[in-house]
């Protein structure tokens, strides 16, 4: 009954937490090839993520689009379905919400923001919707179609911001959005903004869908085994088609995040492979709304510390996307880590 | 009027260069087709490439002859491919999960050394690289001869390795153990042939060949490696071997589709026609092929799922 857990007892952290510490590992033989001491590399990586309110600030800031993708990537997973094109989502969410954020400048804010906003989550949600119903109508498996409508996406925002939606500067972006259409920076002079309470807000929800609805349940259901569940009654398609609506809405939001309260505007290919890091925060978080919260926060942090440890070490930043390889590798190896960190018998 | 038009968007320069185009996908899409034969979905074609196209481009720096660098690249995408075989055969992870791992690996890694290595970021120093070379009789022949008499040598090997991989898994007895073990692995682990060991060979042989396809581009196409600079291709050369329904001719064929395309793509912008529409093709095609519009593409039947001996 994997699937089926919802709580975080100290039995389920042991492949978390023992994956991040071989990754760690790992990630010492390469500072070693680096030339410079792990122990202060680390010092380095944790001091700056972590050591100051400020630093805090920035590490919650990096964390805001992972919680998003994560969260997204996991409700799929809940469902039975690998969805492997967040990247895709967030950046077909983006260039909606930024062409909203740049039209209608004469709106209130109460409706412009929510407006980009839904923007946004509308196309994350049908660009899923199309590997959703591919799978439950015609069995076509989703990794492949959801790989293939990423590139569409890049090809897709490359032409429209290219093209019809070209700001005035020579750079390939947008025009920055309307102060209405913005999520306000809310720690200053990091670039933390409102999208973190959405995100707080995304777990919630997410959380009571899975658990505390009948469709929640449904979904879950499917995830769990589909042939029990069409045979209690529950349609095995809609259900698929609608996690993956869900799934793409919620991880769409880390590009409406991104281009609302970040870079004010949509510009050519800037995520740094956001959407394939939500696939590392599902499966670190163990497919939990409350888990995804804090390995986004882990991966947060490496990237707050990665930056700050290129600048006052030898060691490039690649460091932590080694490490996050490594991290998502070794969590999906549960067999070996069991192995390594063998368990202690309780009472 | 019309003829024109054909010929201007049809013609030996713009084949020759489909060619060039289609090369590194043809080695990664043979490499998929053996991986994915024996039952083990192939996702880090993409991060094989990349660190094939960065070892292969080390190696040239450190012996100035890229032939041995083909080898590093070989042996590099081997070794990559060996980690996902262990991941999967031997581990069980999630087919799917250990190549996202590899992909996001190899681009971590490949940065990673080249700062560390060279101090720079962005490209590599320049390092020799295989030369275009002229065949002696072909290159003669009209428009043939200027579509396939001037190429680089790895394109040749591109093309003579379809032949092979097209005999070795239709016409000798271990291309028939592979593609049993990925069709009913239960079926031939009874009649003796060790499963595990097969998808070991398959999967280790998929890294090789797809460190080839990355090396091309970094020493023999430019010669230099530069940041990400696969861009994506692992994945059109997977989007060529579903689109070619598993089969080295149909990923042939569709790789040569899809490098057409890209060859095309700037002349058609000329007309009007945006490019980025272009460069989706390959993308759509595949997705209209999975879901059996023009002649289903089903794949082996036990891909993706661990084998486990009773």
């Amino acid at each position: 009954m994997e699937l089926q857990q919802s709580s975080l007892s100290s039995r389920n952290l042991l492949v978390p937490l023992g994956s991040v510490i071989l990754a760690l590992l790992v990630g010492a033989v390469f500072v070693l090839i680096a030339g410079e001491n792990p122990i202060t590399a680390y010092r380095v990586l944790f001091v700056e993520s972590f050591g100051s309110v400020r630093s805090i600030a920035t590490t919650l800031q990096r964390a805001t689009p992972l919680i998003f993708t994560g969260l997204g990537v996991a409700f799929a997973f809940r469902c039975g379905l690998f969805n492997i094109g967040a990247e895709g989502q967030l950046y077909v969410g983006a260039i909606a919400a930024a062409i909203v954020g740049v039209s209608f400048g004469d709106l209130p804010r109460v409706i412009h923001l929510p407006m980009a906003v839904a923007a946004g989550m509308a196309a994350g949600g049908i660009w899923a919707a199309v590997p959703g119903i591919l799978k439950a109508k015609l069995g076509v498996h989703e990794v492949i179609n959801t790989i293939m409508m990423n590139f569409v996406a890049y090809y897709l925002t490359d032409f429209l911001v290219t093209g019809p939606f070209h700001g005035g500067r020579w750079a390939p972006e947008t025009d920055r959005v309307f102060p209405t259409a913005a999520l306000e920076r809310i720690f200053l002079p990091t670039r933390l903004n409102s999208g973190i309470i959405l995100a707080v807000v995304a777990i919630v929800v997410v959380y009571v869908i899975l658990w505390k609805t009948k469709t929640g349940y449904e979904i879950r259901a499917v995830g769990f085994n589909p042939g029990a569940a069409e045979y209690g009654g529950i349609s095995v398609a809609r259900n698929m088609v609608l996690a993956m609506v869900i799934s793409g809405a919620v991880a769409s939001l880390a590009g409406v995040e991104q281009v609302l309260g970040v870079h004010g505007r949509f510009i050519q290919r800037f995520s740094p492979d956001l959407g394939f890091m939500g696939i590392a925060v599902a499966l670190l978080g163990k497919n939990h709304p409350v888990g995804v919260f804090f390995a986004a926060v882990l991966f947060g942090a490496l990237r707050t510390g990665g930056a700050a440890m290129d600048r006052l070490t030898d060691v490039p930043r690649e460091l932590i996307v080694i490490i996050q390889a490594m991290i998502i590798m070794f969590v999906a190896a549960d067999e070996l880590i069991r192995r390594l960190f063998p368990k202690k018998r309780k009472g | 009027m019309w003829w024109e038009y054909i010929t201007y968007f049809i013609n030996a320069t713009v084949l020759a260069a489909a060619l060039r185009m289609a090369t590194p996908l043809i080695f990664a899409s043979m490499g998929g087709i053996f991986s994915e034969r024996s039952g083990v979905i192939n996702i880090g074609l993409e991060g094989m490439m990349l660190t094939g196209a960065f070892m292969g481009m080390l190696v040239t720096f450190y012996t100035n002859n890229p032939w041995i660098g083909l080898m590093g690249a070989l042996l590099s995408g081997g070794i990559v491919g060996m980690v996902h075989a262990v991941a999967a055969v031997r581990y069980k992870v999630d087919q799917v999960v250990s190549g996202t791992a590899i992909n996001i690996f190899a681009v971590g890694f490949t940065v990673f050394m080249l700062r560390t290595i060279f101090d720079v970021a962005g490209t590599s120093p320049a390092v020799p690289r295989i030369r275009t070379v002229a065949l002696p009789i072909v290159r003669h022949i009209p428009v043939v001869g200027e579509i396939i008499g001037y190429q680089n040598p790895m394109v040749y090997m591109a093309l003579i390795l379809v032949v092979v991989v097209h005999i070795f898994l239709f016409h000798t007895v271990w291309g028939l153990r592979l593609r049993s073990v990925g069709e009913h692995p239960k079926a031939a682990d009874t009649v003796g042939i060790n499963v595990f060991l097969t998808r070991y060979v398959a999967v280790i042989t998929s890294g090789a060949l797809a460190g080839l396809g990355g090396a091309y581009l970094s020493i023999a196409h430019l010669s230099r490696f530069g940041d990400e600079m696969t861009a994506g291709r692992g994945f059109i050369a997977l989007a060529a071997m579903i689109f070619g329904k598993w089969t080295p001719f149909g990923a042939l064929g569709a790789a040569l589709l899809f490098g057409f395309a890209d060859a095309v793509q700037m002349r058609l912008q000329e007309v009007g026609i945006p490019r980025h529409f272009v460069q989706m093709i390959p993308y759509i095609l595949t997705m209209v092929a999975l879901a059996g519009f023009i002649g289903r593409a089903t794949p082996p039947k036990s891909i993706g799922k661990p084998y486990e001996k009773e």
